[in-house]
């Protein structure tokens, strides 16, 4: 078990969600940066799936109250376990009546920590995310609390004496620490035509900043005002995370993990699926820009990550296979 | 029946929106979009078919499908769907008009220029379709609204509509299956509950459904 000793009601048990349900009016949900919390998974021989703990308001500390192992990825943060300092991206034991802290991020905005065997919490439509808007999944539909306790199912996880990192090639560049604006790759949606050739070009040729308004269902943007041709009345319809609406005060609205699942509002562009963990760790008041690409830059977008990670798995059971069960 | 040819755009990577709608929401285009949602499950890499009012978002796995073959796969399904392939349950749903929890009532009949037992009795006498599910969870978009009775959204949304609370948004009538921010006006409440996360079926209506309000009480 383990026990919450400091937290907001921002942070809430995910794991990656529960698809499938969208036509009930259910949002897919789930971690915002669902390859941090994946990684963090595979590192500790978990399931992918397993659910964790996302911290948007740090600091973050909980306390172990058996022999255990975590693995914290996300935003580069400092970390410590029992007063000990450990590198982001890592995975390590936690003994009992030691606590885990997770300070501000340096870089980041979204901390993951997984723990080995998982969080044993009841799947709710298939998932233990927590859905705060439907008040359901996680721990009783609700963020985490201090002195909530958490039960972790029971795991036999190999780790090397010390612990082990997980490097990725793909957000080194997100370590430099966002001195420019974070780039976010686009495809048209069905009104990008509606707006007006200025508006156009401004959506992907200015920068846009992350308002106070933005958490798990969206961000609001700041920027140049995005005009239509003519006024557009749309009938309701079924939105993704990652579509970019623009509402009649011509600011866009990026609609992601908790979305309502149906909008209306006339759509500029959706940012493709594998850079929404750019946006998850992006935070208040960072700068944007979006860069068009085609359908088939998303799709090998999307598997070159599913090839990465099937290479992650490899590499990781190598180091299980050269580790003790702790 | 005529419908006319609709236009599908991406919805990034992994989903297409199919928009049929000609114009204003039309029954016999949303019965087509309901078989159209049940005949694209079947398609190679779909994952969901999200019917919303005439149109439809499919979602597939790219690295399974692409989106052409979707596309060309979806514009066939339009043109060879039986439209008439999906049959409802009827529900009653028993509706306390106005008081506390029905608080726009009476600016409702006045807005319509009428009575409110007018304005109730009209809105009780209609058969209610449910065109789509969405927004939240279990949240019924109903067509079938008296055009008489319809009424332009507020400008300011409500940070708080409660679970129960029966609303009318424009040409548009539902239901609240939680509390929940709505710019829609409320009319009564009813204790039918929509959604249950935990239960084996966790929501009670489906696209398809058909619903009538039984006036449980007025209060003006």
């Amino acid at each position: 078990m383990i026990e919450i000793l400091t937290t907001g009601l921002p942070n809430t048990v995910q794991d990656l969600g529960r698809p499938g349900h969208l036509a009930l009016g259910v949002s897919h949900g789930g971690a915002m940066d669902r390859q941090a919390l994946a990684i963090a998974n595979l590192m500790l021989g978990n399931d992918p799936s397993a659910a964790g703990i996302e911290v948007a308001l740090h600091p973050f500390r909980l306390r172990a109250h058996i022999d255990t192992a975590v693995a914290v990825t996300g935003a580069d943060c400092a970390v410590s376990v029992g007063d000990r300092p450990c590198p982001p991206w890592w995975a390590m034991t936690i003994r009992a009546g030691k606590a885990l802290v997770l300070e501000a991020p340096r870089v980041g905005a979204r901390s993951y920590i997984a723990f080995a065997g998982g969080l044993d919490l009841p799947p709710v439509m298939g998932s233990r995310a927590t859905d705060v808007k439907g008040s359901f999944g996680g721990l009783a539909g609700r963020g985490l609390s201090r002195g909530d306790q958490l039960a972790l199912n029971p795991a036999q996880c190999r780790l090397p004496a010390g612990g082990f990192g997980a490097a990725l090639k793909e957000r080194r560049g997100a370590a430099g620490g966002f001195a420019s604006a974070i780039e976010l790759r686009v495809l048209p949606a069905a009104e990008f035509d509606a707006f007006t050739p200025e508006a156009q070009a401004a959506f992907t040729g200015s920068e846009w900043s992350i308002t106070n308004d933005a958490n798990r269902m969206g961000y609001r943007l700041a920027g140049e005002t995005l005009s239509l041709l003519s006024p557009l009345e749309l009938l309701s319809h079924g939105i993704v995370p990652g579509t970019v609406q623009v509402p009649p005060s011509g600011q866009p609205i990026i609609q992601l993990a908790d979305a309502n699942t149906c909008g209306g509002y006339p759509k500029i562009a959706t940012v493709i699926e594998a850079d929404l963990w750019r946006l998850a760790q992006a935070p208040v008041g960072a700068r944007l820009r979006f860069v068009p690409v085609s359908i088939e830059v998303s799709t090998e977008a999307l598997r070159a990550n599913r090839r990465w990670h099937d290479e992650f798995v490899a590499a990781r059971n190598l180091v299980a296979a050269r580790s003790r069960p702790n | 029946m005529v419908v006319g040819t609709p236009h599908i755009s991406l919805a990034g990577s992994s989903a297409l929106l199919l928009d049929g709608a000609q114009g204003a929401f039309d029954d016999a285009t949303q019965e087509l979009v309901w078989a159209v949602a049940n005949a694209a499950l079947t398609l190679e890499g779909v994952r969901e078919a999200v019917p919303g009012m005439n149109n439809l978002l499919v979602v597939f796995d790219p690295l399974a499908t692409d989106a052409h073959g979707v596309g060309d796969q979806l514009m066939s399904l339009w043109t060879c769907t039986d439209a008439h392939a999906v049959a409802g349950t009827h529900h009653t749903i028993p509706l306390s008009y106005g008081g506390a929890r029905g608080e726009d009532l009476a600016g409702w009949a006045a807005h319509c220029g009428l009575s409110v037992d007018e304005t109730v009795r009209r809105h009780a006498a209609t058969t209610y379709s449910v065109a789509a599910i969405g927004a939240m969870p279990g949240f019924p978009y109903l067509s079938g609204l008296d055009p008489r009775l319809a009424w332009a959204r507020r400008s300011t949304p409500r940070l708080k509509v409660a679970e129960g609370a029966v609303i009318i948004g424009g040409a548009q009538a539902g239901i609240m299956p939680m509390t929940a921010p709505s710019g829609w006006h409320i009319i009564g409440h009813t204790d039918v509950k929509l959604f249950r996360a935990e239960a084996e079926l966790p929501v009670l209506l489906r696209p398809g459904d058909k619903i009538r309000f039984e006036i449980a009480g007025i209060e003006a």
